[in-house]
């Protein structure tokens, strides 16, 4: 089952300590290295996106950032056997943010893919 | 779901997650694959009893090693004390034991991808049968439980039960060292562990017995067990080939199948159904593999197969030729009358239809294909490709008779019926 990851959260004053991506690295070349981490990236922050919205019928383009919601941070797709699966990698992901950035705080959404078994 | 449960549900995540590394690290202690489960299950329920009352400590993986190894040690000393041989061994293992380190993550990670690696090599070890090694790879490897292994191959649970203690024992009374092969025997050896993960991927993927087309979950299993070898093997072209190959099928696993769980051939298949970043993961799998300074093997010929279909818009568009004298390779490497068989569709795309009945034709006296499915079927679509519709028509009812697959039967009675229609 796949399972896609969202990070989103508010950063500190204080930059991202070096160790933080270290451990990231570490975490996701385990997760590669296991077959489940199928693709990973980090996001810019939304200031260099763009939103397109229908509302009344009507398209609007909006330029970023979207300041109403928590920036997302990265994306990663998992391939696991089961959501307990998906929690504890994304657990082990936050867990880092924890003992490595101390102020951050944040969440990662899991949300599972629609796979050929799920279209009907 | 109540606290107690979700606590649960986490440790069979670690336990998923951490198994095997944990029992690698404790074979290489134990020198017994068997012991090395039994102790791993141990540390297992301990953190059953403990976690949900005390909380999942911080780093699981590492707690669960710890409490299994000092179970290790133990039982290593009072192996021990009973026999002077054994205690001879006892202590060698007890100073392999030592130098394994303090439950520290490094220590763990420093040996980790070699017992793993070892691991995978006594799963996979020639003595035992190709069943015997899927299911205990599974096992070992996979993380998978008898009953989960009993449900991907549709068979009951004693039986896998009984299949994996004998592995185990035969293993034990072999005395198959736990140890990565030596470069002589490694190519070996290492076809043993593909083919291993081939006939795991397969079974899913064209299902051979049961109502089911495909077992998605159960090439899931066997492509995250490729990616994982090759991690530890990156040298290897075979092991990036069988990745790629995997990969790539998978990709069309979303297409093979209607609506209503019926059969869709390659050719009919809707190719913007097929999966992009599987397609994308086997190509780039397949360019590593083509890197490596080494003849190309069959895994790695197929999977340059696969990759001209990824890569093709239609079948009109599909290099057929390329692929006709990639065939022509992939007999040499692995020759086979299945093989030919392919190589005569491909021959039909690439030269007409004629040219490939010819092939087919030939084949047809072949003992290994009396019986064979595929047979019939080939020569039937190759038949009403030249429109040859009535001997077409015999031919996918053939087919229809032979198949074990309900799906599949259903399919090929439609392709007989539509040789009837004007």
């Amino acid at each position: 089952m796949r399972y896609m990851m969202l990070l989103s959260g508010t950063s500190p004053s204080t930059p991202p300590p070096p160790e933080l991506f270290e451990a990231i690295m570490k975490l996701g070349g385990e997760a590669t290295q296991a077959g489940v981490l199928l693709d990973t990236a980090g996001l810019l922050p939304s200031a260099s996106g763009a939103r397109v919205s229908l509302a009344g019928g009507k398209l609007t383009v909006t330029d970023g950032p979207f300041t109403e919601s928590k920036e997302l941070i990265s994306y990663a797709l998992y391939d696991v056997r089961s959501r307990e699966d998906a929690v504890e990698w994304a657990s082990r992901f936050v867990r880092l943010h924890r003992d490595l950035w101390p102020g951050w705080e944040g969440q990662t959404d899991i949300l599972q893919v629609m796979g050929p078994q799920d279209v009907g | 779901m109540d606290n107690y449960e979700a606590t649960r549900s986490a440790i069979e995540a670690v336990w998923r997650i951490e198994s095997p590394r944990l029992i690698a690290g404790l074979a290489r202690i134990t020198g017994d694959v068997g012991a090395a489960e039994e102790l791993a299950q141990d540390a297992l329920v301990i953190a059953l009893e403990q976690w949900p009352v005390r909380g999942v400590p911080d780093g699981p993986g590492a707690w669960l090693m710890a409490t299994a190894k000092h179970r290790a040690i133990d039982l290593v000393r009072r192996r021990a004390r009973y026999d002077q041989k054994l205690q001879e061994a006892g202590r060698d293992m007890e100073a392999q034991a030592q130098a394994f380190g303090e439950p520290s993550a490094d220590a763990i990670d420093d040996h980790i991808g070699d017992d793993l690696l070892r691991l995978i090599f006594i799963a996979c070890h020639p003595v035992l049968s190709a069943e015997a090694r899927a299911a205990l790879t599974l096992r070992l490897i996979g993380g998978l439980t008898t009953h989960e292994i009993a449900r991907a191959f549709l068979a009951t649970e004693p039986a896998i039960a009984q299949r994996i203690v004998r592995a185990k024992r035969t293993l034990a009374d072999r005395k198959v060292p736990f140890e990565i092969p030596a470069p002589g025997e490694l190519a070996g050896r290492l076809d043993s562990v593909l083919e291993v993960i081939y006939l795991i991927f397969n079974e899913g993927y064209s299902a051979t017995s049961g109502d089911d087309w495909t077992r998605p979950e159960l090439c899931a299993e066997a492509m995250r067990l490729g990616r994982l070898l090759a991690g530890l093997m990156p040298r290897q072209i075979e092991v990036h080939g069988l990745v790629a190959l995997m990969e790539l099928q998978a990709s069309r696993i979303g297409a093979r199948t209607g609506p209503g769980g019926e059969p869709i051939l390659l050719a009919d298949q809707d190719r913007l159904r097929w999966d992009r970043l599987l397609i994308r993961r086997g190509l780039t799998a397949l360019e590593q593999a083509e890197q490596i300074d080494a003849p190309p093997g069959r895994y790695a010929v197929q999977a340059e197969i696969a990759a001209c279909h990824a890569r093709a818009r239609s079948v009109e568009t599909t290099d057929w030729e390329r692929i006709a004298a990639l065939y022509v390779v992939l007999g040499h490497l692995a020759p086979s009358p299945v093989v030919e068989l392919n190589r005569a569709v491909a021959t039909g795309m690439a030269y007409g239809p004629e040219a490939g009945l010819e092939l087919a034709d030939s084949l047809a006296g072949q003992p290994a294909l009396a019986g064979y499915v595929q047979l019939p079927a080939v020569r039937g679509y190759l038949l009403a490709r030249a429109g040859r519709r009535a001997e077409a028509r015999m031919e996918f009812t053939r087919a229809a008779g032979l198949t074990a697959n309900a799906r599949e039967r259903a399919m090929f009675r439609a392709r007989a019926a539509e040789c009837e229609e004007p």
